[in-house]
This record gives structure tokens, sequence and C-alpha cells, in this order.
């Protein structure tokens, strides 16, 4: 993509900082872009951590107090951006769901209602003993002990899915694998779902 | 020609100094960076600590700190203490408060509370600001420079109406707040705790009226939160209050006398009260007394007593830490360090609370009083540039969300978000030709609009009339470094500014600050006289120093001897008025010794463009 020359010195700027002069350029809302990485959905987290220590040092408001109102925007703008990317980044779930709503794929949340067919029994039970437990059974505690720990289990099988996934993507570039991303958060945020609302009436 | 003066000579004026400033609830303090680390500045009378008291005295002046805590007894009804209780809150939220302060609420009070002082009202920020100012005082006084700019602290809790109303405080003292830095982060700076390089903190910070807890993560130099929470209505008052409740019951039985709405009988037994309770955090039984006209109340308090007295109120504060540890994504094991901030962190049993709680000795090598304001202090420093190894990443404590159909909150900025963060919005219209959407932007973890804290509503005017749902209007919500909110508006279309009104639903509006800055002047009238002595000594300082710098010159020495008699004449006479507080005469001083040494600037400009000319070789 083609930048606009620095509005300092009025060289080509490429960079978030001119190669030239060292002014902070305008930022990029692309996370990917702003970190100046590869959008690959299979990230190295603890290279990003430094990455975001690196540039918050440089890019922080605390660094422009002195500087010209201008410069003060931009890094307040580039913090943000900066801080925004990381949240999203260093998640595979949110970073998934990055990557998918750039390539035009709606994530909204609704479709995680749906209960996936192969669950259907699963979660009839589950719910089931719920409802006991609310009415006061405590005898429903250990099923529901069991049942959560099977859907933690579930879900760390979706992750080890999502990572081959990602995997996948990063090599063939391909939009079938990212359909099939989205089916398995889907899938993902149907368990989450499922794990919170028991830990939350056994915590009860 | 003062200034082509001071070029001349080459006077340099020194970088502003911005201090640092825990306006707490109960005491305030202002620090400053000095060569060997931050430091405490104290009032003229080396009180390091300015009490958080106010008072409007029958003569028409404004009383802060010591002095006006004295006047809590003698005039209860023209003074004010524990306001920060108050600031950016609506008279509904304050309800609970008002019925354990002696708060005078103002008739006319929605939006924004207005206390009744004497026969005038003062909003909370104006109160506040007065504080400010005598700490802004006492740091001109102790640095013989003027004072601008400040960091302040806030509690890590405080959300945005409250955070906005101490910057507004900031700004009604004559202070620019160059950023607003939560007290528990402020506190970790101070510590020094990244000379460990990595590592996990938690800070515990129980103040005289709120409650923090962050657990921040240090890694060479930069300290990271990863998650606050709080209680903005819990501290030490809590404590003060229910020994008070005690001993009032205790008078009325024995007396046979209410005293609880005898405001200045209250304030007396308040004291006593503190001070009971401040001697059994080193003694294991106490005396509690209470003279009031001529009779006497006895209590003898233990310290197991008292424990039990308070548990309750110590209880209240493991919740929020537990959330926080959960927040933070980390486990009791993994934190490193646990440092107490707060007075009422002197409390042993608060003491004991957090070591089985975090299953670590706590830090209390500062002290827990001064701690939040020396790294005020630091963060100030980090902000001139004087300090570049250290850098302060912060989180926003609540949910930023707008309300959606149903009076459901959508959110868009979680809680423990690292700030500056920011969200984006599309809006557009649901009628044909609609000019307006209204936005509402509430603050809290609740699912439902009322559950929420209603932070302000956004109107975007003037869209251009189109069939309904054809705008879009991309609104991006930031939160900037001292977590306050700003929003701006673009038309997605025409890639234009979309123009935004705000109407905050709690604290001042701009024209209302505006408004108090100019009523405050005519009470800062003193202020302004001293100021300008000040400012005319800074002047004379720099013509001073420039002259003498200039008395080595070669071109001093080409005067006549009547003309460097005429100098040293007029420096005498400068320095003959220089403490008087007459800024006039010392302005007046000033511009003779100016028109004295008016040939030899000439004289020294004509050397040095020689010599530049020289060196340029034409």
């Amino acid at each position: 993509m083609q930048r606009e020359n620095c509005w300092h010195c009025g060289k080509p700027a490429e960079d978030l900082f001119c190669r030239f002069c060292n002014a902070l350029q305008p930022p990029v809302p692309d996370y990917y872009r702003f970190f100046g990485l590869e959008p690959k959905l299979d990230l190295d987290v603890a290279g990003l951590q430094r990455k975001f220590y690196h540039l918050s040092r440089n890019v922080h408001p605390d660094r422009y107090t002195r500087g010209s109102a201008r410069e003060r925007q931009f890094s307040l703008e580039a913090s943000a951006i900066l801080n925004d990317a990381y949240r999203v980044l260093r998640d595979p779930v949110a970073r998934a769901e990055y990557v998918l709503k750039n390539h035009g794929f709606d994530i909204g949340e609704q479709r995680s209602r749906d209960v996936p067919p192969e669950l259907l029994e699963e979660v009839f039970e589950l719910n089931m003993a719920l409802e006991e437990l609310r009415e006061g059974d405590q005898s429903a505690r250990p099923s529901l002990e069991a049942a959560r720990d099977r859907f933690v289990a579930l879900r760390g099988g979706v992750d080890t899915q999502l990572g081959q996934l990602f995997r996948e993507f990063d090599a063939t570039q391909d939009r079938e694998v990212l359909a099939r991303i989205r089916g398995l958060l889907n899938r993902r945020r149907y368990i989450g779902n499922l794990v919170q609302q028991v830990e939350k009436e056994l915590a009860a | 020609m003062p200034e082509l003066l001071q070029i001349d000579f080459g006077a340099q004026q020194p970088k502003p100094r911005v201090v640092g400033i825990d306006l707490g609830t109960t005491n305030s303090l202002v620090a400053c960076m000095d060569l060997t680390g931050p430091k405490v500045i104290p009032d003229p009378a080396g009180e390091p600590l300015v009490p958080s008291v106010v008072s409007y005295t029958r003569q028409g002046e404004m009383v802060t700190g010591q002095p006006a805590r004295v006047l809590l007894i003698d005039e209860p009804d023209r003074t004010v203490y524990s306001v920060k209780r108050l600031m950016g809150r609506g008279v509904n939220d304050v309800q609970e408060e008002l019925a354990l302060f002696p708060f005078r609420i103002a008739e006319g009070s929605e939006s924004v509370i207005r206390l009744q002082l004497g026969e005038r009202t003062f909003t909370p920020p104006e109160i506040s600001s007065f504080i400010l100012r005598q700490l802004k005082q006492n740091a001109e006084a102790a640095l013989g420079e003027e004072v601008r700019q400040a960091v302040i602290t806030v509690p890590a809790y405080f959300n945005d109406a409250q955070r906005q109303a101490t910057k507004d405080a900031g700004r009604l003292a004559g202070l620019e707040v160059l950023r607003l830095v939560n007290e528990p982060t402020a506190a970790s700076l101070a510590y020094g705790l990244d000379k460990r390089k990595d590592g996990i903190v938690a800070v515990y910070d129980l103040g005289g009226g709120t409650f923090d807890i962050s657990i921040l993560r240090l890694h060479e130099g930069i300290f990271e939160v990863l998650a606050t929470n709080g209680d903005t209505h819990l501290g030490g008052d809590d404590i003060d209050n229910r020994l008070i409740r005690i001993a009032l019951e205790d008078v009325q039985s024995e007396w046979g006398e209410d005293l609880s709405h005898n405001g200045s009988a209250v304030q007396t037994l308040r004291r006593a009260v503190i001070e009971a309770k401040e001697r059994l955090s080193f003694v294991p039984f106490t005396e509690m007394v209470f003279e009031y006209q001529g009779r006497k109340y006895e209590r003898r308090f233990t310290r197991e007593q008292f424990e039990t007295l308070i548990q309750d109120i110590i209880d209240r504060t493991l919740g929020p830490c537990r959330a926080c540890i959960q927040d933070a994504g980390v486990s009791v094991e993994q934190i490193d360090e646990v440092v107490l901030v707060g007075g009422s962190t002197r409390i042993p049993l608060v003491r004991r609370a957090v070591e089985a709680l975090f299953r670590a000795k706590p830090h209390t090598e500062l002290n827990p009083d001064e701690v939040v304001a020396l790294g005020a202090a630091v963060q100030a420093a980090i902000l001139t540039g004087d300090v570049q190894d250290k850098l302060l990443l912060d989180v926003t404590p609540l949910s930023l969300g707008i309300e959606t159909m149903g009076g459901v909150v959508s959110k868009l900025i979680h809680r423990n978000s690292t700030i500056p963060a920011s969200a984006s919005e599309v809006f557009t219209t649901a009628v044909d030709g609609q000019r307006n959407v209204l936005i509402h932007v509430v603050q809290g973890e609740r699912e439902l609009v009322k559950d929420c804290r209603s932070l302000a509503r956004f109107e975007l005017r003037d869209i251009a009339p189109q069939p309904a749902g054809l705008p879009r209007i991309e609104v991006r919500f930031l939160i900037d470094a001292n977590g306050i909110l700003n929003v701006t508006a673009i038309d997605q279309r025409t890639g234009k500014e979309q123009s935004v009104e705000v109407k905050p639903s709690y604290g001042l509006t701009e024209e209302q600050v505006e408004a108090m800055i100019r009523e405050s002047q005519e009470l800062a009238e003193a202020d302004f006289r001293e100021r300008q002595v000040r400012e005319a000594r800074v002047e004379a300082d720099a013509i001073l120093a420039a002259v003498e710098k200039a008395r080595n010159d070669d071109a001093y020495f080409e005067l006549s001897e009547d003309e460097r008699q005429r100098i040293t004449e007029a420096v005498n006479q400068l320095l003959l008025v220089y403490h008087a507080d007459d800024h006039l005469l010392i302005r007046e001083r000033i511009e003779n010794l100016n028109n004295a040494t008016m040939h030899l600037a000439e004289m020294m400009m004509d050397t040095a463009v020689r010599s530049a000319l020289k060196g340029t070789k034409i």
C-alpha cells in the first residue's frame, strides 16, 4: 500500500516512524500492518508481546507530552490502535474473527445459539442436570462436574483443530479453510457458553 | 525590551516543573522529582499532609488544610471534608453518603451537586480546586518558581465522570493536568519495583474513602496493569462512621442527649474516634475520650474489639481482590510482591487479611500516606522526559457500552483493556430525512442500561436528509491515557467529520467550567497578587543572572566607568525591593536595570554579529 509523504520532512514515509526524520506518522488502522507482521493466523505470541512493549515505548502519549498538537494526536491514535491490535492478535479466537471479518465473513453472535447437532443429546442431558441443581438437588452436582470436564476437553479438541486450520490457511490462503474456521469458532463459542453456565451454577 | 535583553545575554528559562499531586479523600500531598528521586513538598510549616478540608469563612475567604480542619469544629456549617466522595456524582448517587456525612446539598443540584457553605454554594470540583491551589502554592513557595502543570492521581476504579471532575478541579486551580494517573499504579512506580526487572505485583490501596486493587506485570521498566478492581465507596471513613455511631448511641444513653445532629459535637467526636483508631494500630488497647461542653465520655477499646467491629468492612475488600486476580489471568502463587498503599493499611487487621489472601508478606517500606504522591512525581518526570526507562500502561476499570434496543447495553470496550483504547460503530437513521441521531454511552458491567452508569448522550447533528438507513456514520469511541472518553464521528460517504454534541449525564459542561474559572478569579484576588509578585521575582532572577554573566564579557570593560556605575546602582536598587510584596515596584526596578544595560546589550550584540560574520569568511 502506498503511503503519503512524511508530514514533517516531506520525504516518502512508509513506516510508522519516518526513516529520515523519525517523526511519528498517522497510524494505519490495520492490526497486522501496524505490528509489521504478515497476516498469518498462526502467530508467535511471545514475539508479538516483545513487539508490543517495544512499540509502546515509542508511541505512548507519555512520550509526546511536550510534542506538537499534531504529534500528540498521532501518538494517541497510534497507541489506541496498538493496544486494540495487541488485545485482538494475542488471542487466537479474536485474531481469527478479525481475519474472518477482513475477508468479508459475517461473525455475528446469533449463530452460536444453534445447537451443533452432534452435541444435541449431551446438551439435553446437561440442561436436565442444571434444572435439578437449580431446584436444590445437590446429587446433580457430580454429573454436572463431569459434564463440565467433558465440555472443557471438547473445547480443547476444538482448539487443536483450530490450530491446524490456522496453519492450513496460512499456507494455502484458501477461503474454504476460513469457512471451516468460522464453523469451528461457532462451535467453540457454543461450548464455551455451556462451560460458563455450568460453572456459574456450580459456584452458586 | 526585556525579551531582547534575555536573548542577548542568553539567560536560560529553566524547563517548567511538573508536580505530582495526590488529591486524597482525607489528605492531599504534592511531590516533585529532584536529583535523588521523588520528594514530598511540605507546606511552609513543614507538614507534608494537607488535610482535604475546605472552609468558607464569615470574612468571605477560602481556608484550606490544617486551619480548615480546625474550623470543622468551630464552623461545621461552613466547612467540608471528604468531598472526593462527591466528585463526578449526581444527587441520586450519593444518598448513602448524605446519611453518613454532614454534606449540605444546596437546592437545584440535579446533574451537578452544589454544596452549601455559609451563604455560598460550591461544586465538588470547586472545593477540590481550593485544595489543589493550596498544594500549588506550597510547591511554588518551596521551589521558588511558578507551577502550572501537574499529574494528579485518581482511584483506579474512578469512572469517566469522576475523572473529568478531577480534571476540572485542576483547571479551576490554574493547573494544566498533564495526566490523571491511577493511585495504585502510581504507588508501584514509587516503589521502584522494576528493579527486580520481571514479575507480577499486586497493589492493595485502602485510603480514606476509596479502595483499589491492581495487578501489574513488570517487564524491563514497563509497568503493565493486567487488571484492576475496587470500590469507590470504601475506606477509613467507613470505619470512622461506624465508631462514631456507636459512640453517639453510648453518649445518648449516658447523657440522655442525641448529639447526632449537632455538627460541632459530631466533628469533635470524629476527631476523638480517628485518634483512637490510629492509636490502635500501634497499641493493644486505648481510651477514647470525648469531651463536650464540660461533659466527658470515655470508652476503652481493645484492638480485638475494634477488629470485630470492622471485620466486615475489611472483608468487603476481598471480593474485588479475588475478581482482580481472576481478571488478570494469574494465580495467587504467581504474584511475587504485594504493596500496601493508603493510611488504612496501617491497621494490623488489614495487613493480616492481605497476607492471608496473597500468601505473601506485603511491602510497607514507604509511608503509605506518601507513596501515591511520590509515584505521581515519577510519572510527572516520565512526561517531561527526565525519566526515560519507565513506562506505565494502565487499563480502563469499567466496560464502555452504548444503549441498544430495549435498554440493553452493547459493550464496545471491555474493562481491563489497556488504554488508550478505541472502538468504532456505524450508525444510521431510522426515519426518512432524520437529521439527528442520539447515542447513549454508559459505563459498567451489567447487561441493562438502567444498571450501568450513564456517561453522556452524544448527538450526531446535521445529518444530510436521506432515506432511512442510508446514512452511514462511523463513530469512534476513544478512551485516552487519562481514562477519559473522547468521541468523534465521520460520515462514511463523504469522509467528512460529523458534528457531535456532548451532553454529560453528570458533571460540568465546558461553559460551566469556564464560568467557574471567571468566578474563582474574584476569590483568588489575593492569590493573583501573590502570583504577580512571584512572576516579577522570576523575571528579576533572569535579568540579574544575565547581568552577572555579562560582567565577565569583554564588552562590559569597554563601557565607561559611569555606565558601569549605573548598572551596579540599578542592580542594587532591584535587590533592595526583591523581597517586597510589591510587584509593580519590582517591575519598575527591572525596567531601570534594563535601561541601564541597554548599551551593554547592544555592544555585546555587535560583538556577536562581528564574530559571526568573521566566522563565515565572506
